[in-house]
């Protein structure tokens, strides 16, 4: 165990963590945005229930995605000094631009918007939650256009002995990241959708408060769909920009060996790194890898052969991910689909099976977000930043195993412990259902402006 | 040139905000075991910072994101010198946060009680490493061209430790002059009690400081280059002095506008006697991390600084706002009637 290895599993470890919480956050803020609009609009106070128990479960939540985020700020310096001290003129700038315009709002707003219900006006509350939602997406932008920037390092020259940033519009108009953040953004909205879809159906299940469970699922079914439909489409373009950028990125996650045009897509594939080809393969679709990535069949993909074997990511943990993350956002689509068309015919309660399934489908768009980070990120292994610097020169210098493997063990032993602690309070809450009590909600709730 | 030195400045700036905002949260925080006898004065005292609390957390980020940004060389070896004290900051404020949103979401005697012992961990732990941090900060680190020779054990020296005991008699004296400005009746007299009985000590502690800063740092040296920047410790203790003079009158808004304003001064004296240096080393001039010789590229400060001079005063105007909007006192009664209150 040297120091590098454990510095990557300590920020595997802290990132994965992180986002468990990030992308609820991402979809459910918006989600209780637009239930309290409807409130709002309707002054149906079935939709001021909806938001105040939707409300709960995305505060929970929320909770500890801002905890767990302050050690990944802190993480850069602390355990990727050389790469912080490398890059910082570069990547520097977005982090703290993201605290500067959206962890302020963000942090701020959240403040109003539980505390406020009776001290400022409906509309200045429905808009807090408007601005979290906002900002919570704006942070996302920052960090994935840095991120983006490891990906695909754009208007940047070395020099002083290291990476200067000389044109900061080509970092926020990288293409690489701007994809990156659509297609986040939309797997975050999915968990929500999956969220809320599912602790509807179990209540719907239970038969307990059928027209607040209805009209959750009814809004949930809508904004899965759109989502699950855009996010395939920009993943679609993600890939085509991979394939551009990172090739042996992409011939991992395609498990491609030789260099060929006309790539054959093999539905079933075992790859083996050792021998460098597939152990297995089956049911070949004929050009279809190569116009995956070139949006034509006689695009020629490079092969995993091409790259020296100490510049190749571990294809195994890549090409799985991969298609693993692919399969869910196939079945995204089909499940939201279904969702919507049994949701506008009022059949629910006639598809018990149906709403089961989607109850167990709740962990699925979080594992699918999990692959798409390793597909990510162990993808662009062995480099830290592509074709920039490697990974094992990024690592601080001054910390010894000793404090590296106290702190992984910290982190791993407080945040499962915390893990739980959240899970448990979300399921309860969620199946507790919504409060029945309005007195204590309707009350003076602010004033009219 | 001007622009790393206008960077110090906003750095200063942000560290001192922090300190200012978050040492009452973290105050409150380790006051709120001992100053609440019951759970409705306990939950009282949590609800006074709950609106506010993790707005003021990001000025630490802010503050953080600032030095990668700026002097990415200093963001780089400060972090990783420091490892484990700020291993130790990171789990305290992780626990503290979620100790705020999870201890009010179940009933139990011994889950509020765990809850409370770990706000009180989460709130005492930060005040004190900050101020061990920024006294060795003060007094430097042992670096030189090799690396860091120092660890744990050695940031823990007589002035690292004072620095630590007065930023955390300054924060319980600052979360006491809240409590007592937020709450009423009983709890309120209890925390102006306790303010002022704290105060003398606080006072030795700050003197001590003065003192031994002579001797551990050379923060005097700009200080005697320039004399009219003595204005400066001079105006610490005369915003010292007055907490204990507005406490004396009852006036508690103006005695917490006084401790505010010496926490600020406070780091003013520290980053002024700093300057150039973010962080000297004690082995070798050369090997100091200074503004010029850890800073990012003039392109990059630019950008940033853009960044700052529009988003900065944004920001402030709607931390105004909303300290407006929850200027009032908070009681029990509001407390145990608002179902998503802490
Ligand atoms: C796609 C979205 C996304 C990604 C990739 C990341 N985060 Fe995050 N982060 C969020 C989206 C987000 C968020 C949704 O905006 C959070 C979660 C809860 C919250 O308050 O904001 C958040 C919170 C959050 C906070 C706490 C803010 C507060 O106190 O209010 C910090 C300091 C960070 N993040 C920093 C990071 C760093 C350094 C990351 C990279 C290594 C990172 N985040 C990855
Ligand atoms: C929050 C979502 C993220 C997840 C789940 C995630 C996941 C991962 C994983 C699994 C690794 C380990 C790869 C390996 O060791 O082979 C890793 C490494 C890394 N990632 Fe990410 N990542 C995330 C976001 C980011 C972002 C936004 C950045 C940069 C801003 C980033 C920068 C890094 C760095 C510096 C490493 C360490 C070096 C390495 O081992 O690759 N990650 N991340
Ligand atoms: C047909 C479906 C999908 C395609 C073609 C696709 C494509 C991709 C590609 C190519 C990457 C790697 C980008 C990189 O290396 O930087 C990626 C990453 C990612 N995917 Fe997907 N994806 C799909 C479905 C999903 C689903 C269903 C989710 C979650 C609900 C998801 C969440 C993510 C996340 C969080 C990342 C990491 C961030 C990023 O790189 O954008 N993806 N996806």
């Amino acid at each position: 165990m040297d120091v590098v290895i454990l510095s990557r599993l300590q920020f595997a470890v802290t990132s994965m963590f992180h986002f468990i919480f990030v992308p609820l956050t991402l979809g459910l803020s918006l989600m209780v945005a637009w239930m309290e609009t409807r409130y709002l609009r309707t002054g149906n106070e079935q939709y001021l229930r909806m938001t105040k128990f939707w409300g709960k479960l995305f505060l929970i939540n929320f909770a500890l995605g801002v905890v767990t985020g302050i050690t990944l700020e802190f993480q850069f310096g602390m355990n990727w000094a050389e790469y912080s001290r490398y890059v910082g003129d570069i990547f520097g700038a977005p982090l703290a631009i993201e605290a500067t315009v959206a962890f302020f709002i963000e942090s701020v707003f959240i403040g109003v918007w539980i505390f406020g219900w009776n001290k400022v006006s409906k509309r200045v509350h429905a808009l807090s939650i408007w601005l979290v939602a906002l900002a919570t997406n704006l942070s996302a932008l920052w960090i994935l256009l840095a991120n983006g920037w490891m990906q695909h390092p754009v208007g940047y020259v070395l020099r002083n002995g290291r990476a200067e940033m000389v044109d900061f519009l080509a970092m926020v108009t990288n293409p690489y990241g701007l994809l990156k953040f659509a297609h986040t953004l939309l797997g975050g909205y999915t968990v929500a959708a999956f969220f809320v879809l599912g602790i509807s159906a179990y209540h719907l299940l239970k038969k307990n408060e059928t027209d607040f469970f209805k009209r959750s699922f009814g809004m949930a079914a809508k904004f899965g769909l759109f989502s699950t439909l855009l996010l395939l489409l920009v993943g679609d373009f993600h890939v085509v920009e991979v394939a551009k950028t990172q090739p042996a990125k992409f011939a991992a996650m395609e498990s491609v060996w030789e260099t060929r045009t006309n790539v054959g897509f093999n539905v079933l594939l075992i790859p083996d790194a050792v021998n460098e080809s597939n152990l297995y393969e089956k049911f070949c679709i004929p050009g279809m890898v190569s116009y995956l990535a070139f949006h034509t069949t006689d695009g020629e993909v490079k092969g995993l052969k091409s790259f020296p074997r100490d510049e190749r990511p571990p294809v195994a943990p890549v090409f799985f991910s991969f298609r693993l993350m692919v399969a869910l956002g196939l079945f995204f689509v089909l499940a939201s689909l279904l969702a919507v068309v049994i949701a506008t015919r009022g059949t629910l309660e006639a598809n018990p099976l149906f709403l089961k399934l989607l109850l167990y489908s709740i962990p699925l768009p979080y594992i699918a977000n999990q692959l798409g980070w390793i597909v990510a990120e162990v993808g662009r292994q062995p480099w830290i930043v592509y074709g920039v610097m490697k990974t094992s020169d990024g690592v601080s210098r001054s910390i010894s195993v000793s404090q590296v493997l106290g702190s992984l063990i910290g982190f791993t032993l407080l945040y499962t412990l915390l893990g739980f602690i959240d899970i448990f309070l979300l399921v309860k809450f969620a199946r507790k259902g919504p409060d029945n009590d309005l007195t204590s909600i309707i009350k003076p709730a602010g004033r009219e402006v | 040139m001007e622009l790393q030195i206008t960077w110090f400045v906003l750095w200063g700036v942000l560290w001192g905000v922090y300190f200012m905002l978050d040492g009452f949260v973290l105050g409150v925080g380790i006051l709120h075991n001992f100053l609440g006898r019951n759970e409705a004065e306990k939950r009282v005292l949590i609800n006074t910072v709950g609106p506010v609390w993790d707005g003021n957390e990001v000025w630490l980020i802010t503050a953080g994101g600032a030095t990668f940004a700026a002097f990415p060389g200093t963001y780089a070896l400060m972090f990783s010198y420091l490892y484990t004290p700020l291993l130790l900051l990171l789990f305290a404020l992780i626990i503290r946060g979620v100790s705020f949103e999870f201890r009010g979401k179940m009933p139990g005697k011994w889950w509020k009680k765990g809850w409370d012992s770990a706000i009180l961990l989460g709130s005492f732990l930060p005040a004190l490493l900050f101020g061990v941090a920024f006294g060795n900060i003060f007094s430097g680190l042992p670096m030189d061209g090799a690396g860091y020779h120092g660890s744990f054990l050695s940031l823990l020296n007589p002035y690292g430790l004072l620095t630590g005991l007065l930023f955390l008699l300054l924060f319980v004296e600052h979360g006491a002059l809240y409590i007592s400005v937020k709450t009423v009746g009983d709890l309120r007299s209890r925390a102006h009690l306790l303010a002022d009985s704290l105060w003398p000590f606080l006072l030795l502690a700050a003197a001590a400081f003065l003192v031994y800063t002579r001797y551990a740092t050379k923060l005097y040296d700009n200080f005697f280059n320039l004399p009219f920047l003595l204005a400066l410790p001079l105006a610490a203790v005369v915003a010292l002095a007055s907490i204990r003079l507005f406490s004396a009158q009852g006036k508690l808004l103006h005695a917490f506008a006084a401790s505010s304003l010496t926490i600020l001064l406070v780091v003013a004296i520290g980053v002024t006697g700093l300057f150039p240096n973010l962080i000297p080393s004690t082995l070798d001039p050369l090997s100091s991390l200074t503004i010029y010789n850890t800073s990012s590229s003039p392109y990059t400060l630019k950008i940033m600084t853009v960044v700052a001079l529009v988003f900065v005063p944004v920001v402030i105007a709607y931390k105004i706002w909303v300290y407006r909007v929850f200027r009032g006192v908070v009681t029990a009664e509001e407390v145990l009637q608002d179902e998503q209150a802490y």
